[in-house]
C-alpha cells in the first residue's frame, strides 16, 4: 500500500504543472500544423507550410477581403494614371521591419522583382510589365506595357503572394534561399527555439501597426494578441487529437475530417470553419497519351463521376460538402458558374462508354497513380478506379506514396514506360476561384502543369478575361471559358468541400481567411 | 584482450563501408524526387528542375556517390538538402530524447524482465510461470502503437496523470522531462521486457539443472543466494546477449514510438526524411546508427570475461 501510495504521489508530482507554466499557456498559442516547416523563403517553395509561416513574419501591400476585393494593407493607397498604364503606390507611415529599419519604397522593389521571377502569377505581371522603380522613400511605380486588369488582384492574392522583405535581403536571386527571416509582419521567427520536424516559435513584433480596419479575410488590422506562437509538429492525427481533447494544445489546423462529429461533441472544443471557398477536388488526366489526349475520353471520365460519391468517401461529414459542384472556379467565389457542367450532374455509364469508344479506346491499360500515404487522394482514387471498372476500362492501379508520384507525375514518357494516365490531387483558395490563377485549369500544353492541358483556344479566353478589369464584362467571358472548360476538361473536378479548424474553447478572435492565421487571436 | 578490440574495431570498417553504398544505392534507385517535394505542390516543372540542378541530383550516380564518400572520409554527413544544415548537427539535435527514451526503456524492461524470469523458471511449471509467461507473450504480441494509444488514453485522457505527447529536455525541466518520458518507456519497454523475460527464464531453467546448483543447495546456502549468486550470474551471458541483440528491436520500436510521442527523435528524424527523400539525413542516420549497433555489441563482447571468467580473447 504505501508503495502505492509513493507511486501515485511521483505520478501527481510529474503531472502537476509549475505557475509559471500555466501564465505561459495564457500568453501562448500552441498550434499544431499540418506539415513541417523545413524551407524558410517564401518565394522558393510554393510549399503550404512556408506560406502560413511567411504570414507570420512578412506583410503584403495588398491584401483580400471576404468579397475578394483586393485592400490596401502594407500600401496606403494608389493612384492608376496614363489610361491604366501606370500604378503609384504608395506605403503607409511607421512600417517597420523586425531589426527596426524602416519599410521604403526600394524594399518594396525588390521584393517584387524576386517575387515576380519565380512566382506563376508574379511572372504575368512581369511580362507586361516594363519598369518599376521607387520614386521616393514611401512611393513606387509600376509602368505597364499594356493595360492589365489585374495588376492590384495580383498583388492581393493570398498564397504565394509578394511578401515584403528588406532590400538587401530581397536582393538574393530567386533561384537561391534567403537565410534571413526579417519582415514586417505581425511576429518574429525566433530562430534559436527553432527545432525542425518538432517546434517553430513566433513572439509578438511590439512595434507592428495594424491597420485600423477590422480584420476580414487577409485584409484589414492584424492585431498580434499572443505573446508567443508555437507550432508543433505531429504527425499522427490520434495523437494531436489526444492532445488537444488534454488541452496541451489549443488549435488543430487540420483535424481528420472523419473525426469532425465527434470533436463536436466535446463541450472544450470548437469546431470553427475559416475557408469559405474550400477545397476542390481534381482527377487530372495525362493529355499527352490515348485515350486522354482526345477530349471524348476526357468527357467520358467526367460522366463516370458522382461527385457525392467522392465526398462520401473522402470526406464523410455532409455539412462539410456540397453534393455537386459545376463551377471550376469555385462554387461560392465571385466566378461560381454551373454554365456547361449541366451533362455531368448524374454520372451516365453507357455515354462514357460510347465517347470512349469513339476516341478510340480498346481496352488498353491505363495507369492510375494511388498515393497511399495520403488518406483523402487514396479514398478518391479508389472511387476512381472502381467507376473506371464499372465502365469496362482496364485499370492498372499503382501504388506509391506521394513523395514518388510527385517525381513520376513530372515524366513525360508514355505509360507503359514509366508514365500515368491518371492521378488525383486537390487545390483551394483564391487562386483557384480564378481562371488566370488556377494553375490546373491552364492549358497552354509544355508549359502547363504535369498532365500538360493543352488547349490555345481556352488559353485565349483566359487572356481576354484578364485584360477586362470591369466585372460586368468579364462576366460573359468568364461563362464561355466555363462552358469551353467542361469540352475540353484540363482537368476533371470531383467536390468541393471545407476543411474546419479544432480549437480549444477558449481560444477566440479566429479569422476566418481562408487559411489558418494567427493574429487577432486571444486565449479567455 | 587489446588485439581483439582493435581487429573488431577494424572489421567495422568494411561493414560501414558496405551498409554506405547499400544504402546509398537503395535510396537513389528508388523513386521519388526531393526537388518536386520541395518545390510545392504547385511548382512548375522549371522550378523542380532548377531546384534537382542546385541540389546536385542531376550528377551522374557515381559522380553523387564519389562525393559523398570523399564528405564521409573528412568527418563530413554531408547538408540536408530540405534544411542546409550539417546532417551531424540534426542528429546530434535530436540524440537527447532517444537516447533517454532507450535507456529508460532499458533499465524499465531490464527491472521487470529479470526477476520475472527467475521467478518463472524457479517456480517452473506452477501458476506464476504460467502467469508471467502468458503476460510476456502478451506483451510481445500487441502492437506497439496499441499499448501507446491505451496508455494515452487510460493515463493521459482519463486520469490526467501524463502529458500525451511531447518531450522536455532535462535541462529545462527534469520533472518534466521524467513526466514526458514515463508513457513512451511503458510503451517500448513492455516489448523488451517480455523478450527478456522468455530468455532469462529458458537460461535459468537450464542452468538450475546443472550440477553445481544441486552442489550449491546441498550445502544447504539459502535459495535467493542460489538463485541470484550462482544461477544468474552463470545465466548472465546469454542474457547480455539478448540486451545486445535486442537493441535492433529497440531501434524499431523507437521509430514507432516517436511517431506515437511525438518526440522529436531520431526515430522521428529518418521517417520525415524517408518521406520527403532526404538522403544525406537517411544515410546520416542509418550510418550512426549501423556504428552504435557494432560498438554496442563489441562492448558486449567485452563484457563477457567479468561474467564468466572462463572466457577469454
Amino acid at each position: 500500500m504505501k508503495r502505492f501510495i509513493l507511486m501515485a504521489a511521483l505520478l501527481l508530482g510529474l503531472a502537476v504543472p509549475g505557475v509559471g507554466m500555466a501564465q505561459d499557456r495564457a500568453t501562448t498559442l500552441r498550434v499544431v500544423v499540418h506539415a513541417n516547416l523545413q524551407i524558410l523563403d517564401p518565394v522558393w517553395t510554393t510549399a503550404f507550410i512556408t506560406n502560413r509561416h511567411a504570414y507570420l513574419i512578412y506583410d503584403t501591400l495588398y491584401a483580400m477581403n471576404s468579397r475578394f476585393e483586393p485592400l490596401p494593407q502594407m500600401a496606403e493607397g494608389h493612384e492608376v494614371l496614363e489610361n491604366g498604364l501606370l500604378y503609384r503606390i504608395k506605403l503607409r507611415e511607421g512600417l517597420r521591419f523586425h531589426d527596426g529599419t524602416p519599410v521604403r519604397a526600394q524594399d518594396a522593389v525588390a521584393s517584387l522583382r524576386r517575387w515576380m521571377a519565380r512566382d506563376a502569377m508574379g511572372q504575368r505581371l512581369g511580362s507586361v510589365t516594363n519598369a518599376i522603380e521607387a520614386t521616393d522613400e514611401r512611393t513606387f511605380e509600376i509602368r505597364l506595357r499594356e493595360r492589365w486588369g489585374l495588376v492590384i488582384d495580383t498583388l492581393a492574392k493570398a498564397s504565394t503572394p509578394a511578401f515584403i522583405m528588406p532590400e538587401r535581403i530581397a536582393m538574393t536571386p530567386a533561384n537561391t534561399q534567403v537565410t534571413e527571416t526579417i519582415g514586417s509582419g505581425p511576429f518574429i521567427f525566433v530562430r534559436d527555439e527553432w527545432r525542425p520536424g518538432n517546434r517553430v516559435v513566433y513572439r509578438r513584433n511590439p512595434d507592428y501597426v495594424p491597420r485600423a480596419e477590422p480584420a476580414d479575410y487577409m485584409s484589414g488590422g492584424k492585431r498580434p494578441l499572443m505573446e508567443r506562437i508555437e507550432w508543433l509538429y505531429i504527425p499522427d492525427q490520434n495523437t494531436a487529437l489526444a492532445a488537444l481533447n488534454a488541452g496541451e494544445i489549443d488549435y488543430y489546423e487540420a483535424p481528420p475530417l472523419d473525426f469532425i462529429a465527434s470533436l463536436e461533441r466535446n463541450r472544450n472544443i470548437r469546431i470553427v470553419s475559416i475557408d469559405t471557398l474550400g477545397t476542390q477536388g481534381l482527377i487530372r488526366p495525362n493529355h499527352l497519351f490515348p485515350p486522354f489526349n482526345d477530349p471524348r475520353a476526357r468527357q467520358a471520365l467526367a460522366h463516370l463521376v458522382r461527385q457525392e460519391d467522392y465526398m462520401r468517401v473522402v470526406v464523410g461529414n455532409p455539412r462539410l460538402y456540397q453534393n455537386f459542384c459545376g463551377a471550376f472556379f469555385q462554387c461560392g467565389s465571385g466566378n461560381d458558374t454551373a454554365v456547361g457542367s449541366e451533362a455531368f450532374m448524374r454520372p451516365n455509364i453507357d455515354r462514357a462508354r460510347e465517347l470512349l469508344r469513339e476516341a478510340g479506346y480498346n481496352g488498353e491499360r491505363i495507369v492510375v497513380m494511388q498515393p497511399t500515404d495520403r488518406a483523402q487522394y487514396n479514398a478518391a482514387t479508389m472511387v476512381l478506379v472502381q467507376s473506371l471498372r464499372r465502365a469496362g476500362v482496364n485499370v492498372d492501379v499503382q501504388a506509391m506514396d506521394w513523395s514518388t508520384l510527385l517525381s513520376r507525375r513530372a515524366s513525360r514518357n508514355p505509360p507503359e514506360q514509366g508514365g500515368y494516365h491518371l492521378f488525383i490531387t486537390t487545390h483551394g483558395g483564391p487562386d483557384t476561384a480564378a481562371p488566370v490563377s488556377n494553375i490546373w485549369f491552364n492549358s497552354r500544353c509544355e508549359r502547363a502543369n504535369p498532365g500538360w492541358a493543352c488547349d490555345m483556344e481556352l488559353d485565349a479566353m483566359v487572356a481576354d478575361w484578364a485584360r477586362e478589369s470591369d466585372p460586368a464584362a468579364r462576366r460573359p467571358i468568364l461563362e464561355r471559358i466555363q462552358r469551353r472548360a467542361w469540352e475540353s476538361l484540363p482537368y476533371i473536378p470531383y467536390g468541393q468541400y471545407t476543411q474546419p479548424i479544432a480549437v480549444r474553447a477558449n481560444v477566440q478572435g479566429i479569422v476566418a481567411a481562408g487559411m489558418p492565421v494567427y493574429w487577432n487571436i486571444e486565449k479567455r | 584482450m587489446w588485439s581483439y578490440v582493435t581487429r573488431r574495431i577494424l572489421a567495422t570498417i568494411p561493414v560501414l563501408g558496405v551498409v554506405a553504398i547499400v544504402v546509398f544505392l537503395l535510396l537513389r534507385l528508388s523513386p521519388g524526387d526531393p526537388a518536386a517535394i520541395i518545390a510545392g505542390d504547385n511548382a512548375s516543372l522549371e522550378d523542380i528542375a532548377m531546384i534537382r540542378q542546385q541540389l546536385g541530383l542531376d550528377r551522374p550516380l557515381l559522380q553523387q556517390f564519389i562525393l559523398w564518400a570523399m564528405q564521409l572520409l573528412g568527418g563530413d554527413l554531408g547538408n540536408s538538402i530540405y534544411l542546409s544544415r550539417p546532417v551531424l548537427g540534426l542528429i546530434v539535435e535530436r540524440v537527447e530524447p532517444t537516447v533517454a527514451l532507450a535507456l529508460t526503456t532499458m533499465v524499465f524492461a531490464m527491472l521487470l524482465a529479470i526477476p520475472m524470469g527467475v521467478l518463472a523458471a524457479w517456480r517452473a511449471g506452477s501458476w506464476v510461470d504460467q502467469s508471467i509467461m502468458a503476460l510476456s507473450v502478451l506483451a510481445f504480441s500487441v502492437p506497439v502503437f496499441l499499448i501507446g494509444y491505451g496508455l494515452v488514453i487510460g493515463l493521459s485522457l482519463e486520469l490526467e496523470w501524463l502529458p500525451v505527447q511531447g518531450f522536455v529536455s532535462f535541462a529545462e525541466d527534469p520533472m518534466r522531462f521524467a513526466s514526458h518520458l514515463v508513457l513512451p518507456t511503458v510503451t517500448l519497454g513492455l516489448v523488451y521486457m517480455a523478450l527478456l523475460a522468455r530468455i532469462t527464464r529458458a537460461t535459468m531453467l537450464e542452468t538450475l539443472n546443472e550440477d553445481f546448483i544441486r552442489t550449491a543447495r546441498a550445502k544447504g546456502l539459502a535459495e535467493p543466494r542460489v538463485l541470484l549468486l550462482h544461477a544468474l550470474k552463470s545465466a548472465a551471458v546469454p542474457i547480455v546477449t539478448t540486451i545486445g541483440t535486442g537493441l535492433a528491436l529497440l531501434i524499431g520500436g523507437v521509430v514507432v514510438t516517436e511517431s506515437v510521442f511525438a518526440i522529436p527523435g531520431i526515430g522521428r528524424l529518418t521517417i520525415e526524411a524517408v518521406l520527403q527523400r532526404d538522403y544525406p539525413i537517411i544515410q546520416g542516420v542509418i550510418l550512426v546508427i549501423a556504428t552504435v549497433y557494432v560498438l554496442v555489441n563489441l562492448a558486449i563482447d567485452l563484457a563477457y570475461p567479468l561474467l564468466d571468467p572462463r572466457i577469454r580473447f
